[in-house]
């Protein structure tokens, strides 16, 4: 063989492994992390009071059962006009976890049972396993608050990236 | 050419949103009006009791507004979700009272989260004229 033909084969190895790399390796179908979404009356109306969750974080029939729920939202009154509801409701069931094909959604919804309607993600056995080192008294420092406040050790949670590079848990 | 545009789409929108506090309490007023034929006008002493004001929420917890809000009206509050709310007073926060779509929203939200019932328009211009009133 020439020797830039050798170069070449090299470079075709080198870039073919680092895109397998980049894409999580041999992954069972879909991306690593959630898509990038967008939807104005979705981010302005859900991060009012708490962080911005990501539709692909609960099936369509929690994110159904939640925004006909508003007015007992967690024992808050988070009610919404009906059009605006309406808007959210079709975002996130078109983007919930059981539409989406990426790694992190998947194994989330394959950990709930078909019986179970969950509101809080901290309640599926995907969260609770991946989340076992995490004391109780870790969760409830005031730099965190609860267990549903991703964001504070997630730093991109709001984007729907919870990749481990991604971690800081406060102190 | 684009930056007129641009230029007479935030005029337009300023026109169709913006409201003054002052056009707020008048709306209020006018309501008051009519839940009330004794109406007297808003006092700011009155909204600040009403602020401040502690009450046994039926879940067994002391509410009021000042749970999230604070005392002070013009320090940032805290959501039960740990997320930030910007100063109350338009003295420091001059978003404030200035949509009248967001206030009918959260007044119809937290008024029946802290109170348990609605607000009458009296309370909510009580409200207005105190958080105007913190200078």
């Amino acid at each position: 063989m020439k020797k830039w033909m050798q170069f070449l084969v090299l470079i075709a190895s080198i870039s073919s492994t680092s895109a397998l790399l980049a894409s999580g390796g041999f992954s069972e179908g879909g991306d690593k992390q959630m898509p990038t979404v967008a939807n104005a009356k979705w981010k302005a109306e859900c991060s009012g009071c708490h962080m911005l969750y990501h539709p692909g974080l609960l099936p369509e029939r929690s994110w159904n059962k939640m925004m006909f729920g508003l007015d007992k939202h967690f024992g808050e009154n988070a009610s919404l006009d009906a059009a605006t509801r309406d808007e959210i409701s079709r975002f996130l069931a078109l983007n919930s976890a059981d539409k989406q094909d990426n790694r992190r959604s998947n194994r989330l919804n394959q950990s709930i049972p078909a019986s179970a309607t969950p509101l809080r993600i901290s309640e599926t056995r995907y969260f609770t396993s991946k989340h076992d080192e995490v004391s109780a008294t870790t969760f409830k420092r005031k730099s965190i608050g609860s267990a549903a406040n991703c964001v504070a050790c997630h730093q991109a949670a709001e984007k729907g990236d919870f990749s481990e590079s991604q971690i800081r848990i406060p102190r | 050419m684009r930056n007129w545009f641009v230029i007479l789409g935030m005029l337009f929108s300023v026109n169709v949103f913006a409201a003054m506090p002052q056009e707020l309490l008048k709306q209020y007023e006018a309501q008051a009006k009519q839940e009330s034929p004794t109406f007297s006008g808003f006092s700011a002493e009155k909204g600040a009791s009403f602020f401040h004001a502690e009450r046994m929420h039926s879940d067994g917890k002391k509410v009021s507004c000042s749970t999230c809000h604070t005392n002070d009206p013009r320090n940032q509050g805290k959501t039960r979700a740990n997320k930030v709310i910007e100063a109350m007073a338009p003295s420091v926060n001059p978003q404030r009272f200035t949509d009248v779509a967001k206030v009918e929203k959260w007044f119809g939200r937290n008024c029946k989260d802290v109170l348990e019932r609605t607000c009458t328009a009296q309370e909510k211009g009580d409200y207005i004229q105190y958080l105007l009133s913190v200078k």
